[in-house]
């Protein structure tokens, strides 16, 4: 029977993704963990924007700025000394949530294209201000050299394999944690306004609020991948803040889809193992990434398109 | 307490004075049509009761309380609904995500981030009990896109009951239906209980004429007759407007 | 004292440069609702080309007008084949130009390599200038010269001619320009153009002082930006009076507190967008 058959192959499909993905360090080598490491972190940051784009219908062209404050939040607790990875997280989601709900007040108070141009402005300026400020941040050099934080529980972050698994676990309760949100009463109000405002107006929604409360939501799990990051790589410097950063989760979005918690991990997936393949082959990577981008746009962007709203 | 009270509500637009100083009382339980011409301002003057439009000048008051500054969603909140002469519904939505989101807007879970919508069983067993009442069950996974006008304009009257409102603005709930839609249409409201006082804007003199107690008449954005159906339907000036 | 009066002159000077790229940028949002991302890149591009133009043949003006037709000619390509199939789609336009920044920028790094170059001022400016008992730099007075002159000549443009007036009528409301019977879509390429023009010619006159390297493209556009959210969204008055608040202020800022310059501009963008959102010139058209 061609249907059941279906299910099951999909089951065992599933099935051995999920075994490859709890398996990953002993299968492949660092280099591949890694790459799994920096997806997943992406996948977080990708879901958290996607809150905004794909639910609510905002299109923040900002998104970098809660990653990169974070960011910088914990390189700054690492290198005085705390390296406790739950201080950093608990401190990330803090700075990212903070700067959104500053940005969000203000960016807010404007619809569609100069909602877009708004959360832009603000995400550069605080790249301006990361890039400038040469004695606190190390400006274009960033801050190298932070290390891996401690995490307790007898488990040394320093190997790979042991940060792969922190991460996994760590997106495995954003994902549960997103999968509630979205299907919360909030979430479906989240959607209710993407598709129409002045329908949710008319039913006494206070739609200014929810939108407010999303942005504070996108930014507070930003900023959870944001200490992630730094975390593994150690180091941070004021790419995390620029439009660079805040358009790659976008095309995340676009590649894998918006809208669902699945979409912006695939999305995630592509982009991380894109940037990689390319910059390995050649040194004009950044070229062909531009090209793949303006292709991908011209061809797939029927995913986001009708999710954009011009705010009725 | 009157559910509607409007004083001296004017509304411009740079140069074009779309309502002329109306004023307006509405009683409970009333059934009040307005009908006029095109461009009378009829669904403007409902924009401006519901909080679409602010007004140039005069007040709204709604169940006694003067709510001209207050805007669209705090209105509502008050107990008051609207349909829209354009459908206005969750298009990418399934039908039942439709109406949930109806009946949700009036419960204090609907802030509500840290549980799944579908553990609040009152709020989902309230959906469920309006789609079946109105036989739109079977239906309830359909993306709304997907229905048809009819069945379109028809959730749009549930929408505005779900939130269980004491006064209800219907925009011209008929429009582009067939005969037989139209009917139904008509019989329920003219079944909707006597707690919802009923403000309909309607193009269809038949329809109007069936459910209303009360007409307005607009014209050029001024009130050009208000009273009693036979009252209305013997004015010279009325038969005028519309024959002219 | 002369250090004020030195520092006034090189803000202002900055700020008329600023200014051209800040008008096309605020046009082409104004009108089209385009965020040009890629906008900074027509400055870098024709201060790279005018480099070339320069080392071959020292003519400045000759510089100015290759590298500016080369960047409106990117320009007219960039919206004709790619952005003018989304429209009203503003985040695929977005993230359309987003690419041309990496293709650009990658380019220009391909071609001319990763090191900072400045611009050789032309013959005849090379100078200074007395002026009581302050010296100028004749090159700076010229800025801000040219950049006046082609604020005027926008200015005629948009209030006097009757091209400026069916732009000015988009920026208000697009759905009546439509439904006028004109060639949308030559509006839109012209003005996207002119754009891209004067941000080139932007590139070349602040050659000198700015400089070019990577990343001139992105900090223009943080300017660009600044001056846009400050001075107003479409608007000409806007794009000048933000220039020259932000030229000066940046200018300021740099010299009295390099590191924290920034939050100068940050202060008031902010304060703006809390009281004003759409800028104090801007309009918000829908």
């Amino acid at each position: 029977m061609k249907p059941a058959e279906l299910i099951k192959g999909k089951f065992l499909l599933i099935l051995l993704v999920v075994v490859v993905i709890m398996l990953l360090p002993s299968l492949v080598s660092n280099y591949y963990v890694g790459l799994a490491i920096q997806i997943f972190i992406m996948a977080i940051f990708a879901m958290s924007l996607d809150l905004l784009v794909g639910h609510t219908g905002l299109p923040s062209l900002g998104h970098a700025a809660y990653f990169g404050i974070a960011a910088y939040g914990a390189g700054f607790l690492y290198l005085a000394g705390m390296k406790n990875l739950w201080l950093a997280v608990f401190i990330g989601m803090g700075l990212g949530g903070l700067t959104a709900a500053l940005f969000g007040l203000l960016a807010l108070r404007a619809l569609g294209a100069y909602f877009m141009l708004i959360t832009l402005a603000l995400s550069q300026v605080l790249w301006g201000i990361a890039f400038k400020w040469r004695s606190l941040t190390g400006g274009d050099d960033g801050l190298p050299g932070i290390g891996r934080p401690e995490m307790g529980m007898g488990i040394d972050l320093r190997s790979d394999p042991s940060f792969y698994y922190l991460t996994l676990a760590i997106f495995v309760l954003v994902f549960i944690a997103l999968f509630i949100l979205v299907n919360s009463p909030l979430g479906c109000a989240l959607r209710g306004i993407r598709e129409s405002e002045s329908r949710m107006k008319a039913l006494g929604y206070s739609v200014w609020l929810y939108k407010y409360l999303a942005f504070v939501f996108a930014g507070i799990f930003a900023g959870i991948s944001g200490v992630l990051w730094v975390s593994y790589s150690g180091f941070v410097c004021p790419t995390y803040l620029g439009i660079d950063n805040s358009a790659k989760p976008l095309m995340m979005l676009i590649l894998g889809g918006s809208g669902s918690l699945f979409g912006p991990s695939i999305g995630a997936g592509i982009i991380v193992l894109l940037e990689n393949i390319v910059s390995g082959l050649t040194v004009r990577w950044s070229l062909i990434l531009g090209i793949v981008y303006v292709v991908a746009i011209m061809f797939f962007s029927e995913g986001i398109s009708s999710i954009i709203k011009r705010g009725h | 307490m009157k559910p509607l009270d409007i004083q001296a509500l004017s509304k411009n637009f740079g140069g074009l004075q779309a309502i002329n100083n109306i004023s307006l009382e509405i009683e409970e339980g009333e059934r009040r049509v307005i009908i006029g011409p095109n461009g009378a301002g009829k669904t403007t003057l409902f924009h401006l009761i519901s909080g679409f439009l602010l007004p140039s000048s005069g007040h709204v008051h709604l169940f006694g309380r003067d709510v001209t500054n207050l805007q669209a969603h705090q209105r509502a909140a008050l107990g008051m609904a609207r349909t829209f002469q354009v459908t206005n519904l969750f298009q990418k939505l399934t039908l039942f995500e439709n109406i949930l989101l109806g009946v949700q807007a009036i419960q204090s879970s609907r802030f509500c981030f840290y549980r799944r919508v579908r553990s609040f069983r009152e709020m989902m067993g309230e959906a469920e009990r309006l789609l079946k009442e109105w036989n739109l069950w079977e239906k309830k996974d359909v993306l709304l896109k997907n229905l048809s006008y009819g069945e379109q304009r028809q959730i749009e009257v549930i929408m505005a009951l779900a939130t269980k409102p004491r006064l209800l603005l219907l925009d011209e709930p008929t429009a582009g239906l067939s005969p037989a839609e139209t009917a139904s249409v008509t019989s329920i409201i003219k079944g909707l209980p006597r707690e919802i006082t009923t403000i309909l804007i309607e193009h269809d003199m038949d329809v109007a004429f069936e459910i209303a107690e009360k007409v307005t008449v607009l014209y050029f954005g001024s009130v050009l007759a208000d009273g009693p159906l036979a009252e209305i339907k013997g004015n010279p000036k009325v038969t005028e407007v519309y024959l002219g | 004292m002369a250090f004020w009066i030195i520092q006034t002159l090189n803000g202002l000077s900055f700020s008329m440069m600023l200014f051209l790229v800040a008008a096309g940028f605020s046009l082409v949002f104004g009108l089209m609702k385009i965020i040009n991302i890629a906008h900074g890149s027509f400055y870098l591009l024709s201060a790279y080309i005018g480099l070339t133009i320069l080392r071959m043949t020292d003519n400045f003006l000759l510089a100015t007008i290759i590298g500016s037709i080369v960047a409106a000619v990117v320009g007219i390509f960039m919206q004709s084949l790619f952005l003018r199939r989304f429209h009203m789609k503003e985040l695929q336009q977005v993230l359309l130009t987003f690419g041309f920044v990496f293709i650009i920028g990658d380019a220009c790094l391909w071609i001319w390599g990763g090191a900072p170059f400045s611009l050789p001022k032309p013959s005849l400016f090379k100078g200074s200038i007395l002026i009581g008992s302050v010296v100028f730099p004749s090159y700076r007075l010229l800025v801000i010269l040219v950049g006046v002159i082609i604020a005027v000549g926008l200015w005629i443009f948009q209030e006097k001619t009757k091209y400026g007036a069916i732009v000015r009528a988009g920026v208000d409301d697009e759905e009546m320009l439509r439904g006028s019977g004109i060639n949308i879509q030559m509006v839109f390429a012209g003005v996207f153009g002119l754009g891209a023009l004067l941000a080139g010619i932007g590139g070349i006159i602040g050659g000198p002082f700015v400089g070019v390297s990577p990343g001139v493209d992105m900090s223009m556009l943080l300017l660009a930006l600044v001056v846009v959210v400050i001075g107003g969204i479409g608007s000409l008055k806007g794009a000048f009076v933000g220039s020259l608040f932000v030229g000066l202020v940046d200018n300021f800022g740099k010299a009295l507190f390099p590191e924290l310059s920034m939050f100068t501009l940050f202060a008031p963008m902010a304060i703006i967008l809390g009281i004003r959102p759409e800028g104090i010139f801007g309009k918000m058209g829908e």
